[in-house]
Parts: structure tokens; C-alpha cells; sequence
């Protein structure tokens, strides 16, 4: 019986393929969750594989049986041709995964408004650290403020303290993920999105755009820094001695190019990322989150693309 | 503006070839040698009249299905060649050895994805229907035979602009998705994704009519006693498919319609600014796109249910619970396309109640995987290629639908969208879900349509490579995208990934190897064909009316239209009465749509039009579009001519028929394989 | 189909036997499945419309600064005219044999529709006259697409009838004629039922903002 054997050989490379994916699970995406965001979409996947796999299961034992048992060649079980209907079986086959999708629904109801970006994830009695994300071709500006700094490449933030990121884009969409912490949400010009980050733990994880944005966007990453609160001064004085980020030095950063190696920027033009925003809308449009109508004027002297 | 621009609009020479890789210029030669290589062969066999006249002017819904799985199955090879270039760009990339540019990348991922889901699945399952669906409700030909083989020639034209963009200029980098604003006018400039645009829109117009011609077919030609409810399970999925094509086409339509005038006329629907507004196309294509994954998979289930219940020497079990399914499968598909953006930033009511939509699904979807594995249950199972197609199939469908349940949840989408998890998925849908339903559909059906049965062991061969290449190529790229890495990334830099991107470059080149299997197959089947031979038309001991009539089957498809008296009507007639036993009174001129050249006509203006418009050469695009229209014009005037086949020929041809039947030896189901089987059944006791 | 009776199936998915069945009964069907999909892309049109007239200002004109709620009524009436006289087309095609009231009607409709078309030809010239073009904003765009789609599918409803005029006197195509005329005949209702829709969704709302 070669198919019989062929079946054999297909099975066993299944599960010797997916036993080799757990032996060196990854460093790098959701399952090295490092933040409380992470770590929910990582016990959601969890939950739902459970669940899923009480429909899954039986049909992974049953059909080899099957197939075993009702083979032509030597099949024991009584053959039937004319069955093709049993109250009890329907009642199974519907009431099984109507049960498992109701608690999947509950279930999913309220990690999706617990893992809603928008919210804060409110595990500190600190005010979260605003930053604001502009997706670039092909790299991440991110404006600090309060600080009154900003950053290309580099996402440097206290650990322990939440990032609140405001994100837009000026240029085609892309999507902000840190796979390590949360997200990802998508960046879109003229639009403001918002993405809440944490880890206790300092280090460097990999954030990076997901969104096909042309050539360059497989380098458009980024390096999410937590540090100590003292490393943090120090980055931001660093910073504030950069070159100032003014209009016509933000045209030249927002041309696509690839980025060598991370930027730092003192002063930021006021505004900035409003103005960014406000590039792609008329005065009197409807849109909550556009800045003061002073702002909006001078927003036309910035070189739109 | 000079006069090169008023006649050759933006085209140049330097959109020709050769191009600057080697690959490019190599499948550019590949474009321009096959067709130059076909001419050849009909020129040296004296072939061009029999290939007008049998095949490219028939109206007969046997050889369009045919011309349409012919398609499908050139197409295919293009795209899994392409597939294999992306798994080894991204394997030797991660180690260091690139073999392709980014933009070449970006292209290919375009390519591959609106190829296999637009030129590959869609013609492949619109043939199936148009070969299998007229046969087994009993009826003669589709309602509209010369709107069918419209839809076939806009199709092909559709296939080939992609095809035409390998060879002049380049294709979109945009993705099977096109997704504004990265395909607006700012940042694509150029033919790509006008190619894009006006290939879709091609097969968009002809997907429709399609749709229409199948679904009127199903309601208003059925035999005599085929109520809805006594169609086979295949029919029911076309039904329901067609009723998809009908109402998720027109938003696919209206999304790159509004593209174009974005890119052609400086509209503002799409752009960044100006109030565009990209979440707009993304509703709208999704509107169109997520029905779509359901025409591509709801066919393949009815293949299933075919294959599963024949080759089990069953009925099919459940029957009602499987209409119900397919039918609310078919609803619900318009009610979830909102999970394929999650992530744009809506509110978490919104997510959830998209999200708990789509969990719904998996409930009919459930429903069915159980339904078929009770069909093998108290059967008789026998392990030929569709059945072991179908088994790799249960097995990694509900992987695949594990899944999917874990992106209709919001949480886990935010972390794997966009990423190689996402891919796996739907290629995890796809390819077992549909793709090897349409192999298993074409072994099944092949000895239908050609009158011989197709070389088993390489069937079972090409079996085990599709499966194994299947399962090495796409786990691993689970496994990657929980890692972190993103589709559509043309260089990872990643040593972590190099061991998982090796095991995907092998299964790639496992499938390589399984759709070189099928090749061989066919050849070997071709060169035993005598061996092979089922001219009485029943190889499989099959259930439905497609199997009671000679292989292949007659222009006229049925001397007399049979009177159902149930489900399974092939089944009863086995059973109860004798299927082949002549009928002398019955016999009457038939009359069917006469061949004509204007549909061909119509594909061929239609790609001169697309052509045109992509290159902005205005006067040609108006010509073509004004000969197109013409065309129907021309064929109003001509009062849809028919051509008779007189009573004494069909049953001249009928009795031949039932004298190979009275004259063949029944076979029993163990000796189906052997030469024996001329295609005469004897049911297992 | 005998030439003194004509049925005007509708959806009827009962009694499905193919013998039972009018020639015409299946060519009626497709076509108004045809008209389905139609319908979705006008609606899909008019929820851009709806988006866009809220979101796509742009700094350009507001529905309230573009609705020309005369035009708009005057369009009305030549399109609701065309309708009633198509009927009479209809009517004459089912119960006079003589083409002459069939042809009459025909050409009333016709002449009115073209009259439809030549009012929205003058909107649109009136509009860009004022600068008001789709290229200004996201509205505009949706403005022009949704009433050129239209405009579009009654000029294209025109030239078939054109089309079909001299196929009238054909002996050999009469029993085709009559469907198309018929289908024709639910092409111009629906391009009616669309236009009165258009007239709540932007000119009404238009003018009430």
C-alpha cells in the first residue's frame, strides 16, 4: 500500500516540523511578549487555539480512524451506502460549534475592548510619555512634545513608564508594530491614530512598519529603547542639542530615502505633527482632531508632495 | 504634446525588452516565445481551422469549461514560478545572496497573488461549473451561450494585459489589493498599476456575466423533477457562487473604476489630501473581497462533496445540513469584511461585532468538515488521488481554520496582520481549501470530459508532493510570522529566520515538483489513453446525471432530457430501472446555439482596449471600445443562428452508445484502476 | 412565445421545469439579475456620495452650494415623463401588432431622454464654469461620478434604442426585438427608480443643508 505509506511519511514530516518550530521558539515576536499588550494578544492566541481545538481534535482522531476502519481493501466497518442522516449526529456537528463560537464571542468581546489601542493600559500611576509617529518613506519620526524632541529611527522611552503614540503618515499608509509590546495599527495621512506601549524591562525591541509602502519599506524599522530614568535625561538632553527639526529640514527628512543609522532633533517646529496633519485638509473640514485654524494656514507653506 | 504621445501615448522603446535582469528578460522571452511556439505547432499539424472551428467559436459550455481550465492551468504555471522566485529571493536574501531587486519583488508579489485569484482559481472554477454544472442538472447548454463565451474571452484578455506586463513595461507593486494611496498617481507613477486596474476590470466584467449566465441556468433549465433541493451539492456551491459574482463584483468594479479616475483624471476619491480618503477603497474592496475568498472556496466544496461521497461508494451525508451551510456561508460572507482591517483604528464595538461575524462562519464551515467525514463513515473508501487530494485536505483545512478563527480575534490580528502568519493562513485556505479541490475536480472529472481515465500512481505522486510541498512551504511561514516578519518583505536580515525560509524554499520546490508531477501525469495518461479508456462514461460508479452519458459526452450533452425523481438521480436510475436501455421512440432534432467568431472578437478588442488605456493611447483605446461594442451590435443583426443535429444522428450516436454499454464488462469498484473499466459500474454489495 | 400573448414574467422560481417554462422567461430573468448587480453599483455610488458629501469638502463647495433644485426638477419630470411614455411603448407592444404607437412612443421617449441628458450636460457646464470641477475635492469627485454613472447608463439606454429602430422592420428578428424592446423597457424603470433615489440623496438633502 504506497499511498497508505505516503500518508505515513506526510504525517510524521508534519509533526516533526512543528515539533522543531517549538523547540526554538521565537526571540522575537509574540510569544517573547514583553509588554501587557503583547502578553494579551499572546493569551488570546492561547485561548482560542484551546477552544478551537475541541473542534479540531476529534476530527484529527476520527478521520485517520475512519479512513482505517472504511478503507475497501480490508475495511471492517459495516458499509451503509444509503445512511446519510442522524438526529443525534446534526444535533453534534451544529450544537458543538455553535457552543464553542458563543464562548469564543464572549471571550473575544471583551479582550477586544481590553486590548482596544486607544485605551490606556493604565498598569501605571505615572502619566504616560507622549510621543507623537509620523511614517515616512521609508522611516519613523517621532516627535517627543513635552520633551520638545524628536527622534528618527529610535523610540527611546523610561521603562515602566506607557508610551501614548499619536500616529499619522505623510505618504502612502503604513502600520506602526513593536511585535515584542503591541500594535499594530495603522498610519494614515490626514488621520490620527493612536497606540498605547509598556515593558518593565529594559532593552531593545524591534518595531517596524508592516504595511508594503514601496522599495524601501522592508528597512523602514525602528528600535524601541526602554531605559533607565537616568539614561532617559540623558537622551533627552542629548537630543536637545541636535539641529533643529524646522520646516525646511522636515521637507528634506520626509523624501524617500533610507535611513543609515537613527537621527536625533532638538526643537521640533511647534506643531509639527498637526501640521503634518493638517497638510492634507481645508480649513472648515470635518474632522475632530485638527489643530487651531492659525496652525492650518501655515500648514500650506509647508511643501506637500 | 508631440505627436509620439497622440499615437503611442506614453509608450516607448525602452519599455521593450531586454530588460535589466536576467530573470525579467528571460520571462519576457518566455511570453513572446510560447504563443510564437503554439503557431508553429498548428501551422505544422495543419491545426488552425480544426482550433477555430472546434474550439475558439464554439458556444458549447463543454469547450469553453475546457478552454477556461486550459486558462487557468498556463496561468498557474506562471504564477507558481513566480511563487518559487519569492521563496528563494527571501531564503538566499536572509543569507546574504539576493537574486532579485526590491521593485522585481514587489512586482512579483502583485503578480502572483491577482494571477492565482483572478486568472488561476477564478477560470479554473468557472470551467468546472460551465463543464459540470449544464450536465448534472440535466440540461442542454448554460441560458446564454454566447454571453459564456464573452465572459471566456474577457477573461483571457484580462490574463493576458498581466501577461503583457511582463513583456512591455512593468506590473503594480501594489499588491493583489491595490491599496490607495500607495497606488495613486503620487507614488506609482507609470503602466503598473493601470495594468492592474484594467486586468481586473476585464475579468471583473466578465466574472459577472458569468455569474448571471450560471445563476439563471440553475433557476430556469433544470430536467423535469430536478427540484432545487435534489441538485447535487456541486450545484448548490455554484449557486451560490454565482449569487456572490453577481453582488460582490459590482464593489470590486466601483473601487478601481474610482482608482482609475483618481489616476486618469485627477479625482479625488483615494488620494492623500484633497478630501480623498483611502478608508474608503479599503471598504470598498473588502466589500468585494471578502465574498470573493467565498466564491473561490464554496465550488471547491462542492468538488468535495463529490469526490468524498463517490469515492466513499456513499451518499452524501447531510445533504440538507450541507445546503444550509453552504447558504449561510454564502450570507454571512457579505457581513465580515471588516476584519481585514482591524487595524485602521475603528472602535472596539466595531471590531468585536466584525470579529464575532466572522467567528460565525466557522460554524457552517464546521458543520461541513463533519458532514464529509461522515460521509466516509460506513462507507467504502478507496485511496485514489481526488480522495487522498481531499483527505490532505480535512486535515490542513481545519488548520487552517484555526487560524482564521485567531484573526477574527482583534487582539491576536493586531499582532500577526500584515504579517507571514497572515499569509500562511490564506494560503492554508487556499491551496488545500480550493487549489486541490481543483485538482481533485479535474481527476475526477477528466475521464468525463476527454473519455479517459488520468495514470493513477502519477496522480498519487503528484499528491503526496502537492501535500508534503504544501506543509513545508507554508508552516514554517507560521511560525515566521509569529516571529515578527511582515509579507511583502522583499529582504529579511534575520539569522533566526534562514532554517524556517530553507524549509519554505524546499516546500516550494516540493510543489514545483508536484505540478511538474501533473504534467507527467497527463502526458503518460495521454500515451495510455487506449488502456485508459471509459467510452461508456461511468468510471467511478458516480451518483450524479454528468455520468450517464458517453465519455466524452455528445454537442447535445443528453438524446433525451431524463425525468429526476429524487437526489442521487444516476444513482436511482442505477438501481431502479436501466440506465442504458434504448429508447427508440425519443428521438427528435436538436437544436444548439450555431459557433460563431464574435466572442473571440470581443476578447481581443477588449485587450487592445486595456492595452491602450494603460499606455494613455487615447485613439486606440476609443477604436477598440467602439469594435467592441460593434461586435455585439453586429451579432443583434445576426438573431442568435443555431445549428441542428438531426434526430437520426443523435440516435445513431445514442445507440453506439448503448451498444459499447450492453457490450462492456461491469467492473466492480476494486478492479476501478485496471483496464477493465471501460467506464461501465458495478456497485459494491 | 405566440405573438397575442405575451407574459411579463417576473422573479418566479417556482415551477422550474424548463418545459413549462415561455421562451422568454429565462432571458427576462437574467436580465433583471443584470439589473441587481447594476443596482449595487449605484448603491455603492450613492454611500461614497453620502461619505464624501460629509468628509470631502475639502475646502470646496458644501452639497447646499452646488444644488440647483430647478435643474434637478426639471430632470425630474423629463425622466419621470420618459418612464410614463415608455409604458405606453410597452402597452402598444403588448396589445396593438402595429409598430406605429410602439414607434411613436419610442421616439417621445427617446427625444426626452436625450432632453434629460442635455439638462445634466448643462448642470455639469454650469458647475465647472464656476471652477467647481471633480478635480477640486473628494465630493465633487463622488458628484460627478455618481450622476455620470447615470447620465452614462440613460445615454447608453438612447443608443440602444437607436440601435434597435432599424432591426424593427426585420421580419426574421421580431420575436428578439420584442425582448429587447421589453428588457430595454426595464432598464429605463430602473435608470427612474436610481434617478429618484439621486434626487432624495443629493439634490433634496443638498438643498436642506
Amino acid at each position: 500500500m504506497t499511498r497508505a505509506r505516503g500518508a505515513t511519511i506526510l504525517l510524521g514530516a508534519a509533526s516533526l516540523l512543528s515539533l522543531s518550530g517549538c523547540a526554538q521558539w521565537p526571540a522575537q515576536g509574540l510569544f517573547a511578549a514583553a509588554g501587557p499588550a503583547a502578553d494579551l494578544q499572546r493569551q488570546q492566541f492561547l485561548i482560542v487555539t484551546a477552544l478551537v481545538a475541541l473542534v479540531i481534535v476529534p476530527l484529527f482522531i476520527g478521520l485517520p480512524w475512519v479512513l482505517w476502519r472504511y478503507r475497501l481493501r480490508g475495511g471492517r466497518g459495516d458499509y451503509r451506502p444509503d445512511w446519510d442522516f442522524s438526529r443525534t449526529m446534526e444535533f453534534l456537528i451544529w450544537g458543538i460549534p455553535v457552543v464553542i463560537v458563543a464562548v469564543l464571542g464572549v471571550v473575544l468581546w471583551h479582550s477586544t475592548h481590553k486590548a482596544d489601542p486607544y485605551r490606556p493600559l493604565a498598569a501605571s500611576d505615572q502619566p504616560p510619555i507622549v510621543v507623537q509617529a509620523v511614517a515616512l518613506d521609508w522611516k519613523w519620526l517621532f516627535i517627543y512634545p513635552d520633551q520638545g524632541v524628536a527622534s528618527v529611527g529610535q523610540l527611546v522611552v523610561p521603562a515602566g513608564r506607557e508610551v501614548a503614540l499619536s500616529i499619522t503618515a505623510d505618504g502612502p499608509m503604513a502600520s506602526l508594530i513593536v511585535p515584542r509590546l503591541g500594535g499594530q495599527i495603522y498610519a494614515m495621512a490626514g488621520m490620527t491614530t493612536q497606540l498605547h506601549l509598556l515593558t518593565n524591562r529594559n532593552g531593545d525591541y524591534r518595531g517596524m512598519n508592516t504595511q508594503y509602502t514601496g522599495t524601501g519599506f522592508d528597512q523602514q524599522h525602528f528600535t524601541y529603547r526602554a531605559v533607565g530614568p537616568a539614561q532617559f535625561s540623558a537622551w533627552i538632553a542629548r537630543a536637545r542639542s541636535g539641529p533643529a527639526l524646522d520646516a525646511a529640514r522636515y521637507d528634506q527628512l520626509a523624501k524617500p530615502s533610507k535611513l543609515a543609522k537613527p537621527m536625533l532633533f532638538g526643537a521640533p517646529a511647534p506643531h509639527l505633527f498637526e501640521l503634518i496633519i493638517a497638510k492634507y485638509h481645508a480649513e472648515g473640514d470635518t474632522l475632530a482632531s485638527l489643530p487651531p485654524p492659525g496652525v492650518m494656514t501655515t500648514a500650506k507653506g509647508m511643501g506637500a508632495h | 504634446m508631440d505627436w509620439t504621445y497622440w499615437l503611442f501615448g506614453t509608450l516607448r522603446w525602452s519599455d521593450f525588452p531586454p530588460k535589466p535582469d536576467l530573470i525579467a528578460t528571460f520571462a519576457a522571452s518566455l511570453v513572446i516565445l510560447a504563443p510564437i511556439a503554439v503557431a508553429v505547432i498548428l501551422t505544422v499539424t495543419k491545426r488552425w481551422k480544426w482550433i477555430w472551428n472546434e474550439w475558439l467559436t464554439s458556444l458549447d459550455h463543454k469547450k469553453i469549461g475546457v478552454m477556461y481550465c486550459v486558462l487557468a492551468a498556463a496561468m498557474l504555471v506562471r504564477a507558481l514560478i513566480e511563487a518559487g522566485l519569492m521563496r528563494t529571493q527571501q531564503a538566499m536574501a536572509n543569507v546574504g545572496s539576493p537574486v532579485i531587486g526590491a521593485d522585481h519583488f514587489g512586482e512579483l508579489f502583485s503578480t502572483h497573488g491577482t494571477i492565482m485569484i483572478f486568472f488561476v482559481v477564478m477560470p479554473f472554477i468557472s470551467g468546472l461549473i460551465n463543464f459540470v454544472m449544464p450536465l448534472q442538472i440535466g440540461a442542454r447548454d448554460l441560458t446564454f451561450p454566447f454571453l459564456n463565451a464573452a465572459s471566456l474571452w474577457l477573461t483571457a484578455a484580462g490574463a493576458m494585459i498581466v501577461n503583457a506586463s511582463l513583456v512591455v513595461g512593468k506590473f503594480s507593486t501594489g499588491g493583489w489589493s491595490g491599496y490607495p494611496p500607495f497606488t495613486e498617481l503620487a507614488f506609482s507613477p507609470g503602466e503598473g498599476v493601470n495594468y492592474w486596474i484594467w486586468a481586473l476590470t476585464l475579468t471583473g466584467i466578465g466574472t459577472t456575466l458569468t455569474g448571471i449566465n450560471f445563476a439563471v441556468t440553475l433557476y430556469k433549465e433544470r430536467a423535469p423533477g430536478m427540484h432545487l433541493m435534489r441538485m447535487p451539492l456541486f450545484c448548490w456551491t455554484a449557486l451560490s457562487t454565482s449569487i456572490l459574482m453577481i453582488f460582490a463584483l459590482p464593489p470590486l468594479t466601483v473601487a478601481t473604476a474610482m482608482l482609475a479616475l483618481d489616476r486618469y483624471a485627477g479625482f479625488h476619491f483615494f488620494t492623500n489630501g484633497a478630501g480623498g480618503n483611502m478608508m474608503l477603497y479599503a471598504n470598498l474592496f473588502w466589500l468585494f473581497g471578502h465574498p470573493e475568498v467565498y466564491i473561490l472556496i464554496l465550488p471547491a466544496f462542492g468538488v468535495w462533496s463529490e469526490v468524498i461521497s463517490t469515492f466513499s461508494g456513499k451518499k452524501l451525508y447531510g445533504y440538507t445540513s450541507l445546503v444550509v451551510a453552504t447558504i449561510s456561508i454564502a450570507v454571512l460572507s457579505f457581513t465580515v469584511w471588516l476584519h481585514h482591517f482591524f487595524t485602521m483604528g475603528q472602535s472596539a464595538d466595531v471590531n468585536a461585532i466584525f470579529g464575532i461575524a466572522t467567528m460565525l462562519i466557522g460554524i457552517p464551515t464546521g458543520v461541513k468538515v463533519y458532514d464529509w467525514l461522515l460521509t466516509m463513515y460506513r462507507g467504502r473508501i478507496r485511496f485514489t488521488p481526488p480522495l487522498l487530494f481531499a483527505v490532505t485536505f480535512l486535515f490542513c483545512f481545519v488548520v487552517g481554520g484555526l487560524t482564521g478563527v485567531l484573526l477574527a480575534n482583534a487582539p491576536v490580528d493586531f499582532a500577526v496582520h500584515n504579517s507571514l502568519f497572515l499569509v500562511a493562513h490564506f494560503h492554508n485556505m487556499l491551496i488545500p481549501g480550493t487549489l486541490f479541490a481543483l485538482i481533485a475536480g479535474y481527476m475526477y472529472w477528466f475521464p468525463k470530459v476527454f473519455g479517459f481515465r488520468l495514470d493513477e500512481r502519477w496522480g498519487t505522486i503528484s499528491w503526496f508532493l502537492w501535500s508534503g510541498g504544501f506543509l513545508l512551504a507554508f508552516m514554517p511561514l507560521y511560525a515566521l510570522g509569529l516571529m515578527g516578519a511582515m509579507r511583502r518583505t522583499s529582504m529579511f536580515t534575520d539569522p533566526q529566520y534562514t532554517p524556517y525560509l530553507m524549509i519554505a524554499l524546499g516546500g516550494a520546490g516540493m510543489i514545483l515538483a508536484g505540478l511538474a508531477a501533473l504534467g507527467v501525469q497527463l502526458f503518460v495518461s495521454i500515451r495510455r489513453r487506449e488502456q485508459l479508456a471509459v467510452p461508456v462514461g461511468d468510471p467511478w460508479d458516480g451518483h450524479s446525471l454528468e455520468w450517464w452519458s458517453p465519455a466524452p459526452p455528445p454537442e447535445w450533452n443528453f438524446a433525451r432530457i431524463p425525468q429526476v425523481d429524487g437526489t442521487e438521480a444516476f444513482t436511482a436510475m442505477k438501481r431502479d430501472g436501466q440506465p442504458y436501455v434504448p429508447d427508440p421512440e425519443n428521438y427528435e432534432d436538436i437544436c444548439l446555439p450555431a459557433n460563431t467568431g464574435i466572442p473571440v472578437m470581443i476578447g481581443v478588442a477588449g485587450f487592445v482596449c486595456a492595452f491602450a488605456l494603460t499606455w494613455y493611447i487615447w485613439w486606440l483605446a476609443i477604436v477598440s471600445l467602439v469594435a467592441m461594442w460593434a461586435l455585439v451590435v453586429l451579432r443583434s443583426w445576426q438573431g442568435e443562428p443555431m445549428q441542428t443535429f438531426p434526430a437520426e444522428l443523435v440516435r445513431k450516436h445514442t445507440e453506439e452508445w448503448l451498444e459499447r454499454a450492453r457490450a462492456a464488462t461491469p467492473v466492480d469498484r476494486f478492479a476501478e484502476n485496471a483496464p477493465a473499466n471501460r467506464g461501465l459500474a458495478e456497485p459494491i454489495r | 412565445m405566440s405573438s397575442d400573448k405575451k407574459l411579463h414574467p417576473g422573479i418566479n422560481i417556482q415551477h422550474t421545469d424548463p418545459k413549462a417554462h415561455l421562451e422568454a422567461e429565462p432571458i427576462m430573468f437574467g436580465f433583471w439579475i443584470f439589473l441587481m448587480s447594476d443596482l449595487v453599483l449605484f448603491t455603492l455610488l450613492l454611500a461614497t456620495y453620502g461619505a464624501m458629501s460629509v468628509h470631502g469638502i475639502a475646502g470646496g463647495p458644501t452639497p447646499g452650494q452646488i444644488t440647483d433644485l430647478t435643474s434637478a426638477g426639471i430632470e425630474t419630470a423629463l425622466l419621470l415623463a420618459s418612464s410614463f411614455t415608455f409604458a405606453l411603448a410597452s402597452i402598444a407592444l403588448k396589445y396593438d401588432d402595429n409598430q406605429r404607437a410602439l414607434k411613436r412612443w419610442l421616439i417621445v421617449t427617446e427625444l426626452l431622454g436625450a432632453a434629460f441628458i442635455g439638462m445634466e450636460i448643462k448642470d455639469f457646464v454650469t458647475l465647472a464654469g464656476k471652477g467647481q470641477v471633480p478635480q477640486v475635492s473628494g465630493f465633487l469627485s463622488a458628484h460627478y461620478a455618481l450622476l455620470g454613472t447615470h447620465m452614462l447608463h440613460v445615454a447608453s439606454a438612447i443608443v440602444w434604442m437607436v440601435m434597435i429602430w432599424p432591426q424593427m422592420k426585420v421580419p426574421r428578428l421580431k420575436k428578439l426585438v420584442r425582448l429587447r424592446i421589453m428588457r430595454l423597457a426595464l432598464f429605463w424603470h430602473m435608470l427612474d427608480v436610481v434617478w429618484v433615489a439621486i434626487v432624495t440623496f443629493v439634490f433634496l438633502f443638498g438643498a436642506s443643508t
